[in-house]
């Protein structure tokens, strides 16, 4: 697949994960990745010593689907949108048919007494695959900046 | 910064009574309570968690942490031996260690270049003679019995803790025998740790340390378990205190009939019928790691550290007050040195149910900022604590029960002179 091709499909993917989520269609989200994905969210510095587990640790597409009806019908908080700022994609070469991906996030949280902040940014690290023209991740690694998650993570970045 | 009267705090706290059944609500929210805890629990005769001595496995490595809200820190020094520190320079308060983790030969104070060794004894002060024979430190300064503010310290199965008090009982004694059983079955062997949270929540700290104690709350607030259908397999669980009823641990023991079997496939554990399948049943693989049978034991040990064992999931919390109406629940996630492959993924899977993100226990992120929000206009009024009666001692067959809680309040009393 040339270059060119591959980075349309990527961007879009990218793009569409991040509308999905803050229009709040999280039943579509699992299908942005492969059933064998690998889907994490880490403070930097555990990322960067190697530490092993992060806020969410999903290691199927089935646990992205626990996660979601986990959040409609059994955890309790308060309602909350997000606004995903995507910035810099950068793709470099494939390695076994996986695309490496680095992509700048920040995620702005609205709660419903209408408290706009910050509440997350930092860098996904994905591997994508493109098969049959459709692009899903293989892995997604959202490694944010903070040390600290304010009162609770429910909606993934 | 010196302790309010006896009389004049007692006035302001204002307490109902002689029990520990009902709390005002002004204890969440009023600064001048908060500075008063500060000073008699976390400056008081308590032992405070600091962290483990694997986070400064070398000579000369450091981590900045806190006693209460005071910044310290825990360093290694040239003999192998652990101090811990109040992060402050004697010279002029600045803080002496500015990045959160790090290795040094010496603590040297940014500010002026003071210089301290490992043990934070004052060793060098920048031109103290002057330059050129002018100015310097006066010829009667004297550097010995100077330095950094030195804390107790005491380890126990590998856990640092520091106390600035002098009368407090050793740390074992402390703890005491029901309190150290715990902690040897769930941490005494040799741990790694796997990861870490930091959770910023929006409330007093002992509102989450209340909630900790709260075991009757556990199947109420957190709904991932019921609406999933997951057979917890529970037949016996209940509350333990140590004998002044500060510190606590609520359990859990499964039946042993499982025929020898070590491991629960998810795919086993009996749904209810009108339960909610699990996509993908591998989120609940467990092992049975305790030969006792215990699934959970949530443990605190006052003021502020919790151990936590629910299945494999294996943590330490550190519940850092920030003001009166914020606090920082910091985690360390373990695992033991000999853990398979599949055991540390088991581990790591679980962990999905803990933690700012944890599909069991988010709730406890906000819950607490609910109360206080909902609190703060009305000091005068108290909370209700009398699941299970009002007084304090140990409930072995029930964890319908406020006991733990009622056990924080007689420790609270106690320290505050309330």
């Amino acid at each position: 697949m040339d270059i060119q091709t591959a980075e349309r499909l990527i961007t879009g993917l990218i793009y569409d994960y991040a509308h999905c989520i803050d229009d709040d269609r999280l039943e579509e989200w699992p299908d942005f990745f492969t059933e064998d994905c690998f889907y994490q969210v880490i403070s930097r510095d555990d990322f960067d010593a190697g530490l092993p587990t992060g806020v969410m640790n999903c290691t199927s597409r089935g646990m992205l689907t626990d996660r979601i009806v986990s959040l409609r019908s059994a955890n309790i908080y308060e309602p909350h949108v997000y606004r995903h700022l995507i910035s810099a994609i950068r793709v470099t070469a494939p390695q076994e048919d996986l695309w490496q991906v680095q992509t700048g996030y920040a995620v702005i949280r609205t709660m419903q007494e209408g408290d706009v902040s910050i509440f997350s940014t930092g860098k996904y690290l994905d591997r994508i695959l493109i098969e049959d023209g459709t692009a899903r991740f293989k892995q997604r690694i959202a490694v944010f900046d903070s040390r600290r998650v304010d009162t609770l993570m429910v909606i993934p970045i | 910064m010196c302790a309010m009267a006896s009389d004049d705090l007692r006035q302001l706290i204002d307490w109902p009574g002689q029990g520990v059944h009902q709390v005002p609500y002004r204890v969440y929210t009023d600064p001048d309570i908060y500075a008063e805890e500060q000073q008699r629990i976390f400056r008081g005769p308590v032992w405070s968690f600091i962290g483990i001595e694997s986070e400064v496995p070398n000579s000369g490595d450091y981590v900045t942490r806190y006693v209460g809200d005071t910044p310290v820190v825990m360093v290694r020094d040239e003999d192998g031996a652990i101090h811990v520190l109040g992060n402050r320079c004697c010279h002029r308060g600045n803080l002496v260690c500015i990045k959160n983790r790090g290795n040094a030969e010496h603590l040297t104070c940014v500010y002026h270049n003071w210089i301290y060794d490992l043990k934070g004894n004052l060793t060098s002060v920048a031109f103290r003679r002057g330059i050129n024979g002018r100015g310097g430190m006066p010829e009667d300064f004297d550097m010995a019995g100077r330095g950094m503010p030195k804390l107790r310290v005491d380890s126990y199965r590998g856990m640092v803790f520091a106390t600035y008090s002098e009368d407090v009982e050793p740390l074992p004694d402390y703890l005491g025998a029901e309190m150290r059983d715990n902690l040897d079955r769930v941490v005494g062997r040799r741990m790694r740790l796997i990861g870490t949270h930091n959770q910023l929540m929006p409330n007093n700290w002992k509102l989450y340390m209340e909630n900790v104690r709260d075991s009757y709350h556990a199947s109420l607030l957190h709904m991932f378990q019921a609406a999933f259908g997951i057979n917890r397999l529970t037949m016996d669980g209940g509350i333990r205190m140590n004998d002044n009823g500060w510190h606590h641990i609520s359990y859990s023991i499964e039946e042993t009939d499982t025929g020898g079997d070590e491991t629960y496939s998810g795919k086993n554990l009996h749904a209810m019928d009108h339960a909610i399948p699990l996509a993908d049943p591998k989120l609940i693989d467990r092992w049975r790691e305790f030969d006792c049978g215990t699934t959970l034991a949530i443990q605190s040990i006052y003021p502020n550290f919790i151990c936590q064992q629910i299945y494999n999931s294996i943590a330490l919390r550190l519940c850092v007050p920030k003001g009166p109406e914020s606090c920082e629940l910091v985690w360390w996630l373990l695992g033991a040195e000999d853990d398979t492959e599949a055991q540390r993924e088991m581990r790591v899977t679980q962990s999905n149910m803990i933690g700012p993100g944890g599909l069991i226990s988010m709730e406890d992120g906000v819950v607490g900022g609910w109360v206080q929000r909902a609190t703060r206009n009305d000091g005068d009024e108290t909370t209700l604590l009398e699941m299970g009666g009002r007084d304090v001692a140990p409930s072995r067959n029930s964890r319908a029960t406020e006991v733990s809680i009622r056990g924080f309040w007689a420790g609270w009393r106690a320290l505050m002179g309330a």
